[in-house]
């Protein structure tokens, strides 16, 4: 895991909230929001339900628009972008709710993913051209690798969602990866997974880390969160009150009181 | 999770193409020389198609409300009302013709109801697990199969039912000034205006009409308090084939009745009912008048068969800026 | 890749029971003809309509089945199609097309291909506005859309000095096809053609499937959402395909043209757009074989009730029909959505259970 420090030291920062408000009709979900992302590092964003840090997802991958300030990746301003051409610049992520492609396999989900690096077009796909036949066949051969790496490839061919929740998750995880994104926005991944499947989404996300992949996490599970994260955000109630390392959010009071005010930080939902 | 983009028309925009439309007819009619007394006749015409289509667009709306389908079949309890009534009004019953026409209506009426209610029992109660999409398919099917019903009991022919006042064909008319009123529309603003206040009184005052405003808002908790949601739809059925045969049966004799007379009248009160958010009684009834007299205005300018067109231009038009309709209602509902 | 290889099986087989019943009519071996081995219930000219609904059918079924958006009024742009053909080979005088260019024998090709074009261009520009829409409110926009195009027809596009389209009673006297000096025609020729393009249209539909585009387009129906964070273009990709089913329509209504030699507006309203859902719906809406399975079927289902009811219920006869089929689309809807090919079918298949721990 690269040093936290090293990397602010040398670099700007990949993804850049700066002020932003969001909200929805008179109900305000964020409320004048800053954070940065650093290349490389794994990014943590926790907070009692309801914080608002889903809605940040949705802003940053241009589901929504913010009400007022600006999201920057890699310099660039990306407010007022479609959601498919803030995915090209090369962010992907994971919903809270899995938002896979029933009625397609593993496999063809995954291919869904490698979308972008694809060309072919509708009269390359009606006339079955050489470039067309020629993508599919690298597509296919990278697809596969990838779910073998993500320990997927004994369901390749099944519906999914004829698969375990848990699975369900990593499948969703390789189908953002496939897409090869700079950073990847993972809403909850560890929500509803058993403890072993935990340990294995763990070894994931670690994984991504060391390929190179930027992470942005929201996770409940405050022991997953800790253990992974160089850097933890904490989101109340549509306000950001905390920034830091894991060790120093833990012992934070605003985090403590947070959570207090709420039973206690939920380990699934 | 919100899934959907904004429209690509702010909703404000509709405010202001409405009156936009209205004036840029009013000018085309100068061209054609058109002065006050033709644009006062356009509007009592207007306002006379108007309410028509208020009854059969409350129609679509009372279903909605408490069932969440776009009930295409509809148009056909339309239909239905002013067919049966000229069937049975045809049998010699030992009663005077007035008598005789108030029978037949309030039989065709009931009748009618009952198809309403089978309709819910046998096409759309079965298909409740499904898609919404699929619910109002299944709609379209018995709104094409009662259609062909007719075809088969009445044939392709035009029937006549007589106006009311006279019991004949021709009807009485009077003027005011220039402008010329048939008897009938009379009928029909009364019958409409009674129907929207006992159908307002329903739902506000008696206990049906509550449970059935209960399960509009919410169907779970709704049947939480014990409010029998099934049943509900039943009469929310029921009542939109009452609503939709009245529609027929008071406006028959301007139109001569004809098996497949439910279909544009049924769309056309749809778009009324659709400026009115689909949820509203008010939005409905202004949306109706105001489509039966834009209409009216669009027919007297343009070539008669084009009469039709602006309907759906104005649904499609309303579909893209507003789907939701003046009523207000959330932007941002996923399919 | 086994599917494809069983595809490609019943792709040959299809052909070569085409090329066969072609031969059939075309010889007559023994005075043995299709009607008299059926019973009289499966002619050519029934087997030609079945091939047109096929090529709009696979249109449908990609836009429908696949990529989820619901259209109710496709009919329109196959009465587009087969009006732009029949006003630009028989009214050629009021449009100013001179007599030499009229009779070349390429000349209803390029109309049929420029309609096909036209129309597909103009459904991009609709598509791209409309599709913005979901679920009933999308149906509704295309049946009024649908609606709106008949009326449109019908009233002589509004100009009724030119008259272009023949008001109700439409256009006749279109001429047959013919490539050079041969004739497509009698009508075993004709069905040989049309089955080809349907086939053809089958095989590219097939493809599209099978690919990126195809992916993307089932990813676009299954959650848009999901889709567009992985970079589909989804606006884009809708329109295209209802661009592409609204060619395919034209060009099914382009054959159809030459093949009925008139054509009026009543062939192209309400019903018959509903007709196209139901086919749609019997054969399997999200499968490409699903199309020429379903049109068969109704087409036979429609032929049986047109002539054997006629034995049960003396006295009727089309008015049947029309109950016949509301209530086989009500049927078809609640106790078959997957239709012949098995498949389940699109935006009418059951709402996918919410998934989740909590």
């Amino acid at each position: 895991m690269p040093s936290a420090a090293g990397t602010q030291a040398m670099s700007a920062p990949l993804l850049e909230v700066r002020q932003v408000t969001k909200a929805f009709g008179g109900l305000v979900a964020l409320q004048d929001v800053s954070l940065a992302v650093w290349p490389g590092q794994i990014k943590g964003l926790i907070g009692p339900n309801g914080a608002g840090k889903t809605t940040l997802f949705n802003l940053i991958t241009g589901i929504l628009p913010p009400l007022r300030g600006d999201i920057l990746f890699r310099g660039g301003s990306i407010v007022g972008l479609p959601p498919y051409r803030i995915a090209d610049l090369g962010i992907a992520r994971t919903f809270q709710n899995v938002q896979l492609f029933a009625g397609m396999t593993v496999l063809e989900n995954v291919l869904v993913g490698f979308h972008r690096h694809m060309q072919g077009g509708l009269l390359d796909a009606a006339f079955r051209s050489p470039r067309m036949r020629r993508e599919e066949r690298e597509v296919r051969e990278r697809a596969l690798g990838l779910l073998e790496e993500f320990d997927l490839l004994r369901w390749a061919h099944e519906p999914v969602e004829s698969l375990p929740f848990g699975r369900q998750r990593v499948v969703e995880v390789a189908r953002a990866v496939a897409a090869a994104p700079i950073l990847v926005l993972l809403d909850e991944p560890g929500a509803g997974l058993s403890g072993a499947e935990k340990v294995r989404l763990t070894q994931v996300i670690r994984k991504l880390c060391q390929d190179g992949v930027t992470v942005f996490l929201v996770e409940h599970d405050m022991e997953l969160m800790m253990g992974l994260a160089d850097e933890v955000a904490v989101l109340d109630h549509t306000v950001l009150i905390a920034e830091g390392p894991p060790a120093v959010i833990q012992s934070h009071p605003a985090v403590i009181a947070a959570y207090l005010g709420e039973a206690e930080p939920t380990h699934a939902p | 999770m919100p899934s959907s983009r904004r429209s690509p028309l702010a909703g404000q925009w509709l405010g202001g193409v409405v009156p936009l439309l209205a004036v840029g007819l009013v000018l085309w009619g100068r061209r054609h020389g058109f002065g006050p007394t033709e644009y006062l006749q356009f509007l009592v015409d207007g306002l006379q198609a108007g309410a028509i289509y208020t009854l059969v667009a409350l129609g679509f709306v009372v279903v909605h409300r408490v069932t969440g389908i776009i009930n295409f079949a509809q148009g056909a309890f339309v239909m239905l009302g002013p067919m049966v009534t000229i069937t049975i009004y045809g049998r010699d019953w030992p009663l005077p013709p007035a008598a005789r026409l108030l029978l037949a209506a309030a039989v065709a009426v009931g009748l009618t109801a009952v198809v309403g209610v089978a309709v819910y029992r046998l096409a759309v109660h079965p298909a409740r697990g499904a898609s919404l999409l699929t619910k109002i398919m299944i709609t379209v099917g018995v709104y094409v199969a009662l259609q062909g019903m007719a075809l088969l009991l009445w044939g392709p022919r035009s029937y006549v039912l007589p106006a009311f006042s006279t019991l004949q064909m021709a009807d009485r008319t009077f003027a005011l000034g220039d402008v010329l009123f048939k008897v009938q529309s009379l009928w029909i603003w009364a019958t409409t205006g009674v129907a929207v206040a006992l159908l307002t009184l329903f739902f506000e005052r008696t206990m049906l009409g509550k449970a059935m405003r209960a399960c509009a808002a919410d169907r779970l908790a709704a049947r939480l308090v014990g409010v029998r949601v099934d049943a509900m739809a039943a009469v929310a059925f029921a009542l939109a084939a009452v609503l939709g045969a009245v529609a027929g049966i008071v406006v028959g004799p301007l139109t001569r009745p004809t098996y497949d007379m439910g279909l544009e009248i049924g769309l056309k009160g749809f778009v009324a009912a659709v400026m009115g958010g689909l949820v509203s009684f008010q939005g409905a009834v202004v949306g109706a008048l105001l489509l039966g007299v834009l209409e009216t205005l669009w027919a007297g300018v343009t070539l008669a068969g084009f009469r039709d067109l602006f309907a759906f231009v104005v649904l499609i038009l309303l579909l893209l800026v507003r789907p939701h309709g003046f009523a207000g209602g959330e932007e941002g509902e996923g399919s | 890749m086994k599917r494809l290889s069983s595809s490609t099986r019943a792709f040959l087989l299809a052909a070569a029971l085409m090329v066969a019943i072609g031969w059939l009519e075309g010889a007559r071996p023994g005075g043995l003809s299709l009607p008299r081995l059926t019973a009289g219930l499966v002619t050519l000219d029934l087997l030609i309509r079945a091939g047109v609904f096929t090529i709009i059918l696979v249109g449908l079924n990609l836009l429908m089945g696949y990529a989820g958006q619901v259209s109710l009024g496709q009919a329109a742009f196959y009465g587009m199609g087969a009006f732009f053909s029949a006003i630009l080979t028989v009214k050629t005088r009021n449009v100013g097309i001179p007599p030499a260019l009229a009779g070349a024998w390429w000349w209803p090709w390029l109309v049929m291909g420029l309609g096909a074009v036209m129309v597909g261009g103009l459904a991009y520009l609709i598509g791209w506005v409309i599709l913005r829409l979901r679920g009933h409110y999308l149906a509704m926009a295309t049946l009024g859309l649908g609606i709106a195009v008949f009326i449109v027809l019908r009233e002589n596009l509004g100009l009724p000095r030119l008259d272009l389209t023949g008001g109700f009673d439409g256009v006749v006297g279109i001429p047959r096809l013919r490539v050079g000096a041969y004739p497509l025609w009698p009508v075993h020729r004709y069905f040989l053609l049309v089955w080809a393009v349907a086939l053809a249209t089958v095989a590219l539909g097939l493809n599209i499937v099978d690919s990126r585009l195809g992916r993307a387009l089932r990813a676009i129906h299954h959650s848009q959402l999901a889709a567009e964070t992985l970079g589909v273009d989804a606006p884009r990709y809708k329109a295209q395909i209802f661009a592409t089913s609204a060619a395919l329509a034209s060009l099914a209504g382009s054959l159809y043209a030459h093949f009925q030699a008139a054509v009026v507006p009543a062939t192209f309203g309400f019903v018959p757009s509903l007709e196209l859902v139901l086919m749609s719906a019997v054969g399997g809406m999200a499968s490409i074989w699903g199309a020429p399975l379903g049109a068969l079927a109704v087409l036979l289902l429609e032929e049986l009730l047109r002539t054997r009811l006629r034995l049960i219920l003396p006295g009727t006869g089309g008015e049947l029909e029309a109950v016949a089929f509301g209530l086989l689309l009500i049927l078809v809807l609640l106790f078959w959505p997957r239709g012949l090919a098995g498949r389940v079918s699109g935006p009418l298949r059951r709402p996918t259970p919410a998934r989740g721990a909590g």
